[in-house]
């Protein structure tokens, strides 16, 4: 289980986080922590047409957060916002591919949480009053999922 | 070559039901488990004496309240107070409440200092930023030294500039370190400064009297001495209880209610509004007697001992960065290599072995030490070499997993 856990592309991630540092001139920055453990994501984006031009992470956590906030950002990348706030938990999950336990779920889930949140806020500091509420009928119809 | 064990922990173990899991349990510092006559004593009385305290002539109420004032005088006895020293509150963390709210209100003001350490719990620091805020009060923060002990001359330093309490933990959740508290409550007195100890992790693990202290506050929670939860302690000098004002009103702390007004209750049950948790209580109660009946040095030698031989074995691998000073309570905060502490848990707890992991509810000490999170171990009386044991082999195992 354990090993099943820590594989060598989880750790490869930990180590040598890809899209890892600071992006000058984001358009959108997204921090959030989880209280309970004290792990911390930023998220930043650089829009590009209503596209992810390009998006680094910074933060600090387990294998399990930095990992998945990685492999979140290579997966992002040249999306559409739109589809970025379509991703739900079976997207982060399906990226990790680990057997992840209830307790480690947040982990997992942290970078996803951060990254959505950054662009609903972008969203709607860039759209109209009835775009947004279209916009949001589509994206955010399940509540459960980040 | 290992010393004589003062205490037979194998045996201690025996009179803990939760045992049975088989489970190697190092998390003390978090909260104990507790023993099969503590939840006895709940158990019977609720199913014997239960009826509320102080109300009522019946004889069963008559009962029930020397079942709750009775442990009130163990408690007492305990720490060396008069029993009408002891407030009985949720938690260690209420009762630093109640004395930053009611001691605090009244006697802090505008531009008043209020010295705590940087090796302090939320609970003891969190309380008092409220009360500064409100006052317009500062907060002040006794530096640790490298090897994480509390900087000796920076608290006398700091002493001397008067502030309105200094309020620190006798021994440090995460470091472990002990704390001189007899002689940093003599300094305090010198410069007039009343104090408040935590003493959250040294009432369970070793001899505490209030008397030899001399500390006009402590606080402490049952469930960390192997009491249930939701009941802890306030001790404060009798003097300084009786000019405090309650900070919760309502039945029993007062002592008569007309329409306009109310006066109130003697000491300490002014201070205890409401029905309190009398089953907690009295469990409490029973969790003192069975430390009494180990005997608190005995329960100190065998953690001295198990923590000096878990030290020892981890200071010897360079992986393993060990956070505070080498003398030191029941507790080893930790990291391994490049590991996140909350990975070294998930490891170990998959073997079997429960570590916490995470800031340790001190995160301003965390800053301090340069690190976001760390593993750590607690003993309890319960714990013996072989949980040690098997908790290093845990460790062998985690290094592999995350090829350290």
């Amino acid at each position: 289980m354990i090993d099943d856990m820590y594989q060598e592309v989880i750790l490869d991630y930990y180590r040598n986080p890809r899209n890892k540092g600071v992006l000058p001139h984001a358009d959108i920055v997204s921090v959030d922590a989880n209280t309970s453990c004290g792990d911390e994501i930023t998220m930043q984006v650089l829009v590009k047409d209503g596209f992810v031009g390009n998006i680094r992470f910074y933060g600090k956590g387990c294998a399990i957060s930095q990992a998945a906030s990685s492999m979140l950002t290579e997966y992002a990348l040249g999306k559409p916002l739109e589809e970025v706030a379509k991703f739900n938990k079976e997207v982060m999950l399906g990226l990790i591919n680990i057997p992840i336990s209830c307790m480690r779920l947040k982990c997992a889930l942290l970078g996803l949480k951060v990254l959505k949140l950054g662009v609903l806020q972008y969203v709607n500091n860039h759209l109209s009053a009835e775009q947004l509420a279209e916009w949001k009928s589509n994206q955010f119809g399940d509540k459960d999922d980040y | 070559m290992a010393g004589i064990t003062v205490l037979d922990a194998a045996r201690v173990r025996k009179d803990f039901p939760f045992f049975a899991r088989g489970l190697i349990y190092l998390d003390s510092a978090a909260t104990t488990h507790k023993p099969a006559m503590v939840l006895d004593a709940m158990r019977k009385f609720y199913e014997q004496s239960n009826a509320n305290v102080h109300r009522g002539i019946y004889s069963l109420t008559e009962e029930a309240t020397q079942a709750y004032e009775g442990a009130r005088k163990k408690i007492a006895a305990f720490i060396g107070a008069s029993p009408r020293e002891i407030v009985f509150v949720r938690n260690a963390t209420e009762a630093i409440n109640l004395v930053a709210q009611s001691w605090g209100g009244v006697n802090v003001g505008k531009d008043d200092a209020i010295l705590l350490t940087e090796m302090e719990h939320h609970s003891n620091i969190v309380p008092w930023q409220m009360l500064a805020k409100k006052a317009q009060a500062k907060v002040s923060y006794v530096p640790i030294t490298e090897i994480g002990e509390l900087h000796k001359n920076s608290a006398l330093h700091a002493l001397k500039q008067k502030p309105k309490i200094f309020a620190f933990t006798h021994v440090s959740n995460v470091l472990g370190t002990i704390n001189p508290a007899k002689e940093l409550v003599a300094e305090a007195h010198k410069e007039g400064v009343p104090v408040l100890i935590d003493a959250s992790q040294s009432v369970p693990h070793m001899p505490v009297n209030v008397k030899d202290l001399d500390c006009d506050f402590m606080v402490f929670s049952g469930h960390k001495m192997f009491g249930p939860f939701g009941v802890g302690v306030l001790y404060a000098k009798r003097e300084l209880l009786e000019k405090m004002e309650p900070v919760q009103g309502g039945g029993d702390m007062i002592k008569q209610v007309t329409f306009e007004g109310a006066s109130w209750n003697e000491v300490p049950w002014k201070f205890e509004a409401g029905t309190p948790n009398v089953a907690g209580v009295v469990g409490l109660g029973s969790a003192v007697d069975y430390l009494r009946s180990l005997g608190m040095e005995n329960v100190w030698k065998h953690e001295q001992e198990l923590v000096k031989y878990a030290y020892d074995k981890m200071k010897k691998d360079d992986v393993i960065t060990i956070y505070g000073p080498e003398n030191r309570g029941g507790v080893i905060s930790f990291n391994l290599g490049d590991m996140h502490a909350h990975d070294v848990s998930t490891v170990l707890d998959q073997l079997q072995v429960c570590v916490r992991s995470g800031h340790h509810c001190a995160q301003p000490l965390m800053e301090r030490l340069g690190v976001s999170a760390t593993a750590r171990i607690s003993f309890g009386p319960y714990n013996t070499k072989e949980d040690v044991d098997a908790f290093l082999a845990a460790l062998q195992k985690a290094k592999k997993v995350f090829r350290l």
